[in-house]
């Protein structure tokens, strides 16, 4: 790339800048953004980033409906959050500037595709003037740029042609990008060689990227560019990962810690297809991968496998979990092990598919018939699935249980950089299999409990003198036959509870970040934990500092969380549902509790989460 | 298969568990000639994993001293394919009846037929809800007065054996419980049947049933109607077989064979690729009223799901080697922070 010039002043320095790239759901803009922030990570900046795109595959092109966006948040300190307003708009279209143009912080940075702001896309967008023209951009910072003639330009010797030629304008803006925020370009071209190799796409792709940097370069209005320096992030080896992506390889860690094949049984479904794709891909790890007829069949196989000696999984989201739900209780009831995958979208029903909420704790904690506790666990952030996956694995083994390791859209398709661990250092807990009858006269009871953990023995297909069956029928104790005795019934179930409340052994005790002495608690669960641990870490340097406690177990709950919420005299607990959690710490711990409720289908912003703590701690009552 | 040394007793095959379906049921029949069989089999008792759903013919599991699961109402091929993909080396079987696998579970069936999972279906059809006390089946036949029918079943029944051959199945047969020595004999070739065998059993349900298949067990319908299949054998029947199947471009005819001659006469091929014969036979009567073909209409060879997907796991490690973590993040990507 060519040298800047001495006419061109030094970049203006940041610690910190959100970029929204915003365009029609065909134009590319998840592409440009997860290149763009590629870029970052490999730059050192510390990362967030957010997909927020339509349900439809092509909504009407030039549609409110259409726009698809991808925020990413660069810094050069430890973030925790995508960010809450866009510093930077990249918008390709006028639909795609009128969806975000809100969202932008006052006085920000637009920088919108000037070719698409013609008569037809301004009124699909329903704009009756041209923004551009009319003055209602007074107020932030405007850049424009002919991105499609120019792209046209770009490609014309590569031979892509047609309406294939436009397809490379996101790589026009990425590059433009790119040159204001100083990233380096290797990272892009690099990758647009080992995708494309010698496809005349990848020509285009890069030979639009490099006259979006040069444009930069050569035209005065650019010239006034930015840096964000690498952040400094603990040393180590890091990777860019999505959630959906940690939570596959948490799981064949999980699986190799207990040294069990992993077998997935899934249907596709939204948010958590990339779990399956991810994991198809990956036969060499020796994992099979079943995609089932639907939802049902595909924890019945997953079960199936767990009885035959497998780690059974199932991926699925919400409407999937409901449709399982017999063959959780099935599990509960025959004591094998499974891991159920959770990745929540915004219900009830269909909802909004590609849409984050945590609309199913209450059907993880309670949405099976009769009496049927299981463990539930959240992953926290995207790398955070990767160690979420390893423990529900190695529970569902240790305990003989199903587990729900609950995600959500957000997680699924954000990305943060994850400090990769050392995979050698991950502790092996071998599952034992049953090998000699455990009875009197050298009978096998399927029922007879581990002392400690209170788990069944797991007696595998083909060991010789271990025959049994076992069902959805209630068991008798220890021979696990067929029983309707009353007492055994009873017994029985509370069996079960006591097995699944001793998996709170699992829990390291509870750290009370931020200021333990305050007079409020902040508790939160899953992919919230950025947002509320920023929005506590604000109020703090605004003079408002609470405590926050981030649950990762949902059931059990840490042993110590009962004494730790008598200590506050007021407990907020922000939630992407109705109040989920807050309703089981009311009913299990009879504390008064507060809730911050949202459902629009986007995360917190850190601004909310702290100005709700603010009014509370201002509050003298 | 069937092996003189036989290391097996039926008792062997015996739970300790107290038989519990209707005295007169055609399930112990069925159940008998499973035991016996298995002890025969040169196969291992704990390689043998029986899996069924819910309804009378679903309890069987808990009287084989074999491994078994008893699961949920229609779910046992999903179970099943569970099993039989993460260990191909077991025996494994499904134990169903007409509404576990034709109604609530007629989607599981239907795709574990397709894929060619190796797993031995044995569908018990009795044409009637038992467990829940005499509701109208898949099965059951238009006009069926049941206590869910008062007026009249109006639901088009399955025929099970056209269904099978519909979903692509590989091997699929039919049986009648109290034929004894012919049900033992489909049953062990469904074993020696690598994939997805799918056998309907005539079932009777004396209590709210009875009878169902009169006209195929009783006399004189027994000799008049039941066409029993034999391969590279002209299709005949009736007490002198004087009676045969041509099966034709237009599906299949019941004709004198005195009036066409023998050699008119359609020979069974169940191992002709091409499904329509068997198909055109099974459509001979839709339910157990007329003659009525019994035996194994197809049995074909193909790959099995797990046989492929393991092909596959074994390709990408030999050409992949096994596969590490430490790779897969470094061929993602990855950065150093000093």
């Amino acid at each position: 790339m060519a040298d800047k010039t001495l006419t061109i002043p030094p970049p203006e320095q940041r610690d910190r800048v959100v970029i929204r790239f915003a365009g029609d759901s065909g134009d590319g803009m998840q592409l440009a953004g997860s290149r763009f922030t590629a870029a970052s990570a490999a730059f050192g900046n510390d990362l967030v980033t957010f997909p927020n795109y339509p349900a439809e595959i092509r909504a009407p092109a030039g549609t409110l409906p259409g726009v698809s966006s991808f925020q990413v948040h660069i810094a050069d300190w430890d973030i925790l959050t995508a960010g809450d307003r866009p510093d930077v708009l990249v918008a390709m279209n006028p639909a795609a500037l009128k969806a975000n143009i809100e969202e932008l912080r006052p006085g920000g940075l637009v920088l919108v595709n000037r070719d698409s702001f013609d008569e037809r896309n301004l009124a699909k967008a329903g704009y009756e003037s041209n923004p551009l023209e009319d003055g209602s951009l007074r107020g932030v910072h405007l850049l424009t740029a002919p991105m499609e003639e120019l792209t046209k330009i770009a490609v014309k010797d590569t031979g892509v042609t047609g309406r294939a030629v436009l397809r490379s304008k996101n790589f026009f803006a990425l590059g433009l990008i790119s040159w204001m925020f100083n990233r380096p370009t290797e990272p892009v071209l690099d990758w647009i060689e080992a995708k494309f190799g010698d496809d005349p796409v990848g020509k285009a792709n890069a030979e639009a990227f490099r006259a979006g940097f040069n444009f930069g370069i050569t035209t005065e209005e650019f010239h006034h560019t930015y840096e964000i320096h690498p952040a400094k992030l603990t040393p180590g080896v890091y990777s860019n990962v999505t959630g959906n992506r940690a939570l596959a390889w948490g799981l064949i860690a999980g699986a190799e810690a207990v040294e069990r094949p992993l077998l997935l049984g899934s249907y596709p479904i939204t948010p958590a297809t990339s779990i399956l794709e991810e994991l198809a891909r990956l036969k060499h790890f020796g994992i099979s991968t079943v995609q089932a007829e639907d939802e049902i069949a595909a924890v019945g196989i997953a079960l199936g496998a767990s009885f035959a000696g497998h780690i059974g999984v199932t991926t699925t989201s919400g409407p999937g979990l409901a449709l399982k739900s017999e063959t959780i209780s099935l599990a509960v009831m025959t004591e094998l092990p499974l891991v159920i995958v959770d990745v929540q979208r915004a219900g009830p029903s269909t909802g909004l598919p590609t849409k984050v909420e945590q609309g199913d704790l209450g059907m993880a904690l309670y949405g099976r018939h009769g009496e049927a506790p299981l463990p539930v666990i959240a992953a926290a952030s995207p790398g955070d699935a990767f160690n979420a996956a390893i423990e529900a694995v190695r529970v569902a083994v240790k305990y003989m249980t199903p587990v729900i390791l609950l995600s959500d859209g957000y997680i699924a398709n954000s990305s943060e950089p994850w400090k990769v661990p050392d995979f050698d250092a991950i502790v092996e807990t071998p599952a034992q299999f049953a090998t000699e009858p455990n009875g009197p006269d050298g009978r096998f009871l399927p029922y007879l409990r581990d002392p400690d953990t209170l788990a069944r023995p797991w007696a595998i297909p083909g060991t010789p003198g271990l025959e049994h069956r076992i069902g959805g029928l209630e068991k008798q104790d220890l021979t696990g036959n067929v029983s309707y005795d009353p007492e055994n019934h009873q017994h029985m179930t509370a069996l079960r509870e006591a097995k699944i409340a001793q998996v709170a052994d699992e829990i390291t005790p509870i750290t009370v970040a931020g200021n333990p002495d305050s007079e409020l608690l902040v508790v939160s669960w899953g992919s919230t934990f950025g947002a509320v641990r920023a929005g506590r870490n604000n109020a703090e340097k605004l003079g408002f500092p609470a405590a926050h406690v981030h649950l990762r177990w949902l059931h059990p709950m840490p042993r110590d969380l009962g004494p730790i919420l008598q200590r506050y005299n007021k407990i907020l607990v922000p939630e992407l549902n109705r109040g989920q959690l807050a309703r089981l710490l009311r009913s299990d711990y009879l504390v008064a509790t507060i809730s911050l409720n949202k459902t629009q289908g986007i995360p917190f912003k850190a601004i909310e989460i702290s100005d709700k703590i603010v009014e509370l701690l201002k509050d003298p009552s | 298969m069937t092996d003189a040394t036989t290391r097996y007793a039926r008792a062997d095959f015996q739970s300790d568990q107290e038989v519990r379906w209707c005295p007169g049921c055609g399930d112990y029949t069925i159940l008998a000639t499973l035991q016996n069989l298995l002890a025969d089999l040169d196969i291992d008792r704990e390689k043998h994993v029986f899996v069924s759903g819910i309804g009378c013919a679903s309890r069987l599991p808990y009287y084989m001293n074999t491994y078994g699961v008893h699961s949920i109402h229609g779910r046992a091929p999903a179970l099943a394919t569970g099993i039989a993909v993460a260990n191909p080396e077991l025996t494994t079987w499904v134990i169903t009846g007409d509404g576990d696998a034709l109604s609530i579970g007629g989607n599981h069936l239907i795709h574990m037929l397709r894929r060619n999972i190796n797993v031995n279906i044995v569908l018990f059809n009795n044409q009637i809800y038992g467990l829940t006390k005499g509701q109208y089946s898949p099965t059951s036949e238009v006009g069926k007065r049941t206590r869910t029918s008062p007026a009249g079943s109006i639901d088009r029944p399955f025929n099970p054996v056209s269904l099978a051959l519909g979903a692509e199945a590989s091997f699929v047969a039919r049986a009648i419980d109290m034929d004894r020595n012919h049900t033992r004999m489909v049953l062990e070739a469904a074993v020696a049947h690598r994939g997805s065998a799918f056998i309907e059993v005539y079932q009777n349900c004396n209590v709210f049933n009875d009878k169902a298949f009169a006209a195929l067990t009783g006399r004189p319908g027994r000799d008049e109607n039941r066409i029993t299949l034999e391969p590279g054998q002209p299709i005949l029947f009736g007490p002198d077989h004087e009676r045969g199947v041509i099966v034709g471009a237009t599906g299949a005819r019941v004709v004198d064979v005195a009036e066409v001659g023998i050699d008119a006469i359609s020979v069974h091929d169940p191992a002709n690729p091409d499904p329509s014969m068997a198909f055109a036979l099974s459509r001979l009567s839709h339910g157990p009223y007329g003659p009525t073909p019994i035996g194994i209409f197809r049995d074909v060879m193909r790959d099995t799901y797990e046989e492929r997907l393991h092909r596959q796991i074994d390709e990408a490690k030999a050409k992949r080697g096994p596969g590490t973590l430490a790779d897969l993040v470094k061929a993602h990507g990855t950065w150093t922070i000093e």
